[in-house]
Order: structure tokens, then sequence, then C-alpha cells
């Protein structure tokens, strides 16, 4: 599978010349193997990504690990919402009572946005899941709520023997009875368990943290440790702090990877980037 | 290895900084956890027992009424609860470990995650006396 990453950032979009390097759009990743096209999250990164997309295609599968807006605020802008020959799925979080589409209606609607979901032009079916496992084409694909306000799950993505998981938004060191040391207690550690690729929130300094636990995201140097807990063998540091400029990105890089011995490839998740696996 | 769901796991954060007995049961009543205090109760420790199955540990805890007669499991709240998915409320007397008897209050509620999953059960024992 080809993984391309359209945006990285974290709360909301960025953009300044200080974030050329690491990108200032918020999440949205494509994975894509033949045929198949699988969209994580719509994250302001999705309008770039609306205007790759081959000229033929007619078939998208849009998964949302949860409803925050920075990860579905580019859904607007997402061109092939407009095309009627286009069938989107729609996958996200079940919630206690209110259904994922009626969710979804409160930013398709105004004053939030002009047009509402029921307009939108294109074919889908919105599909709710949970602890769950399903199938996309050749991928199998299971979801696990993780450590984050509201309804929220990471991704696991296999195909053959390949495998990618997705947790941009994720508290383990919260969700987790003696961080980090035990795999069986730690909130994605099913998902992220021998990944190829684990792309893992690392929003805050280290430092920071200690005052925002609850908040829902991860440390630097928790993200590198829940990379190791659960033995994958690339770490791509996610969710930007939208504060953190390339120079802060790189100097937070060092100090958490150059004083210890680390046992995964780690680095910091850069927009624009790709990777085959 | 099983892994423990979020609602589980976040289940025992919230028992392990409580000072009153909290056990975690699946939805088949094997012990997940049980907090400090409960080792208090049942003569062991987590660290050392980890996961007890239900026939393990509902031998080792053995509520009785007041007479001292054992009592019946499916008169204990927190079966009643994975009975039902249920909460529930109830009173009995336990052994401590030097063998003399406590009146105990117990609440136990289901853990029902989104949407509507049935995970397992919470059980909260309050000393009467
Ligand atoms: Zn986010
Ligand atoms: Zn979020």
């Amino acid at each position: 599978m080809n993984i391309k990453i359209w945006g990285c950032r974290g709360s909301i979009p960025s953009p300044g010349p200080e974030k050329s390097i690491y990108g200032s759009n918020t999440s949205c990743i494509q994975v894509t193997d033949g045929n198949n096209c699988i969209i994580l999250d719509g994250g302001s990164g999705i309008q770039r990504l609306s205007e790759s997309l081959p000229k033929n295609i007619t078939h998208i599968d849009l998964l949302l690990t949860h409803l925050h807006l920075d990860h579905i605020i580019g859904l607007g802008f997402f061109q092939p919402f407009y095309n009627p020959k286009m069938t989107i799925n729609i996958w996200g979080p079940a919630a206690a009572y209110v259904s994922l589409k009626q969710r979804l209606r409160r930013y398709f609607s105004p004053p939030l946005f002009p047009i509402r979901l029921s307009e939108l032009p294109c074919k889908g079916e919105i599909f709710e899941i949970h602890n769950s496992t399903f199938r996309i084409g050749d991928f199998k694909i299971t979801s696990e709520y993780i450590c984050h306000p509201g309804p929220t799950v990471g991704y696991r993505l296999q195909l053959g023997k390949a495998v990618f998981t997705y947790i941009p938004d994720h508290e383990p060191a919260l969700g987790s009875s003696d961080f980090p040391h035990n795999q069986e207690w730690t909130s994605g550690f099913k998902l992220a368990r021998g990944a190829d690729i684990l792309m893992q929130d690392a929003q805050y300094k280290n430092e920071d943290y200690k005052n925002r636990i609850g908040w829902g995201h991860s440390s630097m140097e928790n993200a590198i440790d829940f990379g190791e807990l659960s033995g994958v063998k690339k770490l791509l540091l996610f969710h930007h702090d939208p504060m953190h400029t390339d120079e802060q990105l790189m100097e937070l890089y060092k100090k958490n990877t150059q004083n210890r011995k680390l046992s995964i490839e780690v680095e910091l998740a850069e927009e624009g980037k790709s990777y085959n696996i | 290895m099983a892994t423990q769901q979020i609602e589980i796991i976040l289940s025992r954060q919230m028992a392990d900084c409580l000072s009153i007995p909290v056990f975690i049961v699946d939805t088949k009543g094997n012990l997940l956890f049980y907090n400090e205090p409960a080792e208090e109760l049942l003569g062991l420790r987590f660290e050392e027992t980890g996961f007890m199955p239900v026939e393990e540990w509902s031998v080792i805890f053995k509520p009785q009424n007041e007479k001292g007669e054992l009592l019946p499991h499916v008169s204990l709240p927190l079966v009643q609860t994975l009975i039902h998915k249920i909460p529930s409320h109830g009173q009995f007397w336990v052994n401590n470990l030097k063998g003399e008897m406590h009146k105990i209050s117990v609440t136990s509620y289901p853990i029902i995650g989104r949407p509507k999953r049935f995970i397992g059960a919470v059980a909260l024992f309050w000393k009467s006396d």
C-alpha cells in the first residue's frame, strides 16, 4: 500500500513560512492500492488531496477517527462530494445516542456551512463502527475506541502482511495502567502491535503535557514510549502542535531521541511525504 | 494475550485511585482487576494473581448471611448485574483474613460502552460496620 500524508498538524490549520517543512494542514492521510482509495480523516489536508485524485476515480472510502473540527474541517471542500457519479462511503465511530449522520449534519448545515449533507450530489453510505473489523477491497481494517475525549477510534489497515496503524489523537499514558510497561492494559496497543508504520499523536512538549493531562493528546516522549511498547517498525510522530515551528519540532525531536537507545525508527510526520509498505 | 478495551482500562484507572474496594469483571464474571483495598478483602495481591477465572475467585470469596450460611452466587449484586445488565445493590457478610465477620454493602453496575456494548461490570464494596 502507498500512504501519503496530506496533513499532520493538530488542532487548527496554522499556515506560515516557519512551517514549510512539516506543513500546516490538519489530519488527512491517503492510502491507496490498485483501485482502492482510502482516506483517513477530513482535516484541511483533504482539499489538496481532492485536486490530486485521478479523473476516472468513482469510489472512495472515507474513514473518520472522530468528529473534532480539525479532523472534519476540510470535508466541505472535498470536491468528490459534489460529483453525482462518485460513490463515497463514510465510516466513523458510533456514539451512545446520536447517529454519525446526525453528528455530521451539524457541520454540513448553516450557519457553519451553506450546503446540507442531504444536498451533496454524490452517492454513498454512512457506516457506524466501534470495536469492529471490516473489509474494503483487499484491506482488512480494524477499528477500536481509544483514549481521547468523545467517541474516537484508531484504525489498523492490513493488506497482505503490511500493516499501517493510524491513531492521530491519542493519550495512551492516561489510558494505561503502569505506562509504558503493560501492553495488555494500554489503549491502542491492539491496533499498533507490530505495525510497519504507526502514526501516533505526539503533540506536546514533555513539560507541557503535565498541565494538559486528560486533554486527549500525548507528549512526544510518551508517543515514542507507545511506539516501542507496541513493537512497531517505524513511528511517525503526528498531530504537531499548531504553535510549534519546523525549527522547534526538530529541536523537540532531537531532545527526545538523542539520549535514548531506540528500538524502533522514529520520524516526524511531514506533509507531502509518502511511504510504501 | 488478551488486550483490554478502553472502558475497562479507564475503569481500572478510576479504581486504582479509590480507597474503597473495587472489583472489575468481564461479562462472564472473570476477575480482570481488583484494587489495593480489595486485595485486603480477598487476601490476595493483584500483582501476584493477575486475571482470575470466575471459578477460582468465587471459591475464595465466600459471602454469607448473618448466620454464617453461604449465600448462593445468583443472589449476589454483581451476579445480578451480569445476568440482567442492570445496577444492583445488596448486603452480606464475609470473613476477613483473621476469621472475623464483616458486614459489607455492595453496589455493582454494568460497563456499557458505546454503542450499547456490554463489556463487564464493576462492584464497589462498602464496609457497613
Ligand atoms: Zn485532532
Ligand atoms: Zn481530537
